[in-house]
């Protein structure tokens, strides 16, 4: 009786589930093998191959990034999770409060901030230094924006994984002759593992198919895919055939990646 | 003379400005298996983390094999803890977990082996090698952590209350276990415990703690025989307190009449707090009695009855073997060496 009842609760869910996850996925893989009168091909997948330079670049800066937030995530968790309960929640809220602003005006303040005569030129003119005119429109920026607007997705899940470590258990590390390098390689990260494909996977699945990002501080001579996918259904290249393609291909392509990066991770924990 | 291989001097711990530990001194011997004994909050504990190097003393010195280690960190010294929630690594099997302080020291793969499986078996352990630590028992999961930090072969144990999560039978089985094991190896202990039998039972020394200053530090007999104060002797086993006036050497007035004792060199007249144990109370007839008393309560015990007898202003525990009516009017005696007289202590 009583998993008939669970099952009810969780009907709306599967019944949302349905409507917007897996008929949208059926049309994007309808539109990806057909041409605009509804035939079946699959030359759509095969133009996509003129987008590999695109899709590379656009892999490269989500490794990047995601690498990023987890070299700065990694070590900023770990100190909030051992401080007094009351200082975690206020550092944490501190983290997210930028979250609590639009992600375009949080975006748009960084275009303003790196501008040839933005706030940092003109903060660094008044010691003579600068300007320096090309810390926009490129891909270092691009990855800067990656890094501030995903930061928080890498640090909540290790946070919350890192935070079930008992004091304890550092201890014990340390009074069996580890120092705190050993503790964190031999301790903490295989205890904090789950967090780290969580984290991994929050930042590089929205960092490889970001458009607003790339656009706003890439200059337009940065697109990445998901600029590409974005122009086909809504620029003037309008083809939502070859964009369901693109978007099927990239699908593929993260899921391959994440796979791969949990089997790699799962492989590494068997042999600490 | 014994070699003593670690010494707290004036050790001062503060926290949050609250002293944990108002200036203790202590010598611990080597080999001897030595018990830090206290209700919560003594400061028995943040004894151990001091020892163990979590904690720092804000005052005072800490001397290991007569080297000074104040700032020494925890994976520099030469002790190792058995931590009171076990603290094993739940990513790493029974064998890893104990493998793990041998293998941070780097030593060659078979001696490694050899060692853990040494301890495994010194521990009841074999055939266990494999097995995660979530799937273990209470009992196994403190043999691992027992092992664990013994393959290193420390020079000193730390053990804060590592039995206090078993049940009654077990515990009484790893008290005889672990001091089988102190003696085998030969390696000092320091066992912190609230537990008062399980100090008596396992301890070459105990050093009773209250409120952050030892209270006394003795062999079990001395500290059973002998408390130096009214919280010592309340502490070891239950007593009788009360109040009385030392009139001279070997005399001593309480519940309304004179005692011969055997205790002097008091103040004349000097108010003291006179300790009785409930087992020392003699019940006779009402007529032969030094004190009267009539029976509130008996409650069995297994081994004796304990009786609550009010008398003489006072309510006494007795413990005896006899059971007597409730609510009978009885005498109590009380032999001169039994009476232990000590000063009137300024705890509580």
């Amino acid at each position: 009786m009583e998993s008939t009842k669970t099952k009810l609760i969780a009907s709306p869910y599967i019944i949302w589930m349905a409507i917007f996850i897996v008929v949208p996925l059926c049309l994007v893989i309808g539109f990806a093998f057909t041409t605009k009168d509804g035939k079946f091909t699959i030359e759509n997948i095969a133009i996509t191959a003129e987008y590999v330079p695109v899709l590379l670049r656009s892999m490269w800066l989500a490794v990047i990034s995601t690498a990023i937030c987890l070299i700065i995530g990694f070590p900023v968790s770990f100190i909030i999770s051992r401080l007094m309960p009351n200082r975690q929640g206020m550092l944490l809220t501190l983290l997210l409060l930028p979250m609590w602003i639009n992600f375009l005006l949080r975006t748009y303040a960084w275009m303003t901030l790196l501008e040839s005569n933005g706030l940092i030129n003109k903060f660094l003119g008044l010691f003579g230094i600068g300007p320096f005119d090309n810390m926009l429109n490129n891909q270092g920026a691009i990855v800067l924006g990656m890094v501030y607007n995903y930061l928080p997705f890498m640090i909540l899940p290790l946070y919350s994984v890192m935070t079930k470590i008992d004091e304890s258990i550092i201890e014990a590390a340390q009074d069996l002759g580890a120092n705190y390098i050993k503790v964190i390689f031999k301790v903490v990260i295989p205890l904090s593992i789950q967090g780290i494909y969580t984290g991994v996977t929050m930042v590089f699945v929205p960092s490889i198919s970001t458009f607003i990002i790339s656009r706003m501080l890439g200059g337009g001579s940065n697109d990445l895919i998901g600029d590409i996918i974005e122009q086909q259904f809504l620029g003037n290249s309008y083809n939502p055939h070859l964009g369901s393609a693109l978007a099927l291909v990239l699908m593929v392509i993260v899921l391959l990646v994440m796979s791969l990066f949990n089997q790699f991770g799962n492989e590494e924990n068997i042999a600490i | 003379m014994d070699k003593t291989i670690i010494s707290l001097k004036n050790a001062v711990v503060e926290y949050d400005e609250q002293k944990i530990l108002k200036g203790i001194n202590l010598d611990i011997i080597d080999k001897q298996f030595v018990t830090l004994l206290g209700p919560s909050g003594c400061g028995k504990t943040t004894t151990l983390r001091v020892i163990g190097g979590f904690v720092k003393l804000a005052g005072g010195e800490i001397f290991f094999d007569g080297k000074k280690i104040n700032s020494l960190p925890p994976h520099k010294r030469e002790v190792n803890t058995v931590f009171q929630k076990y603290a094993l690594f739940p990513h790493l099997n029974v064998y890893e977990n104990i493998a793990f302080g041998l293998k941070l020291k780097k030593l060659p793969e078979k001696e490694i082996k050899m060692r853990c499986e040494e301890m495994l078996e010194l521990v009841n352990l074999l055939g266990f090698e494999k097995r995660s630590v979530n799937s273990l028992s209470g009992g196994q999961q403190q043999r691992v952590a027992i092992a664990r930090a013994l393959v290193n072969k420390p020079k000193v144990l730390l053990l804060d209350e590592p039995l206090g999560a078993l049940d009654l039978k077990l515990r009484k089985e790893m008290q005889i276990e672990l001091k089988r094991i102190q003696q085998d190896t030969e390696i000092t202990f320091v066992y912190v415990t609230h537990d008062q039998e399980e100090a008596l039972t396992m301890s070459d020394t105990v050093v009773v703690m209250n409120n952050g200053n030892i209270q006394q530090i003795g062999t079990p007999q001395d500290i059973y025989n002998e408390p130096v104060n009214a919280f010592v002797a309340d502490f070891i086993g239950e007593s009788n307190i009360i109040k009385g006036i030392m009139h001279r050497d070997f005399l001593v007035e309480f519940a309304g009449r004179d005692f011969v004792c055997v205790d002097k060199g008091f103040k004349k007249n000097e108010i003291v707090d006179v300790v009785i144990r409930p087992e020392d109370i003699k019940v006779v007839p009402q007529i032969t009695g030094e004190i009267t008393g009539i029976v509130e309560s008996v409650i069995f015990k297994g081994v004796h009855y304990e009786m609550k007898v009010n008398g003489a202003g006072f309510n006494w525990t007795i413990h005896s073997t006899q059971s007597q009516e409730v609510g009978a009017l009885i005498g109590m005696n009380i032999a001169p060496n039994d009476i232990h007289i000590m000063r009137e202590s300024e705890v509580e």
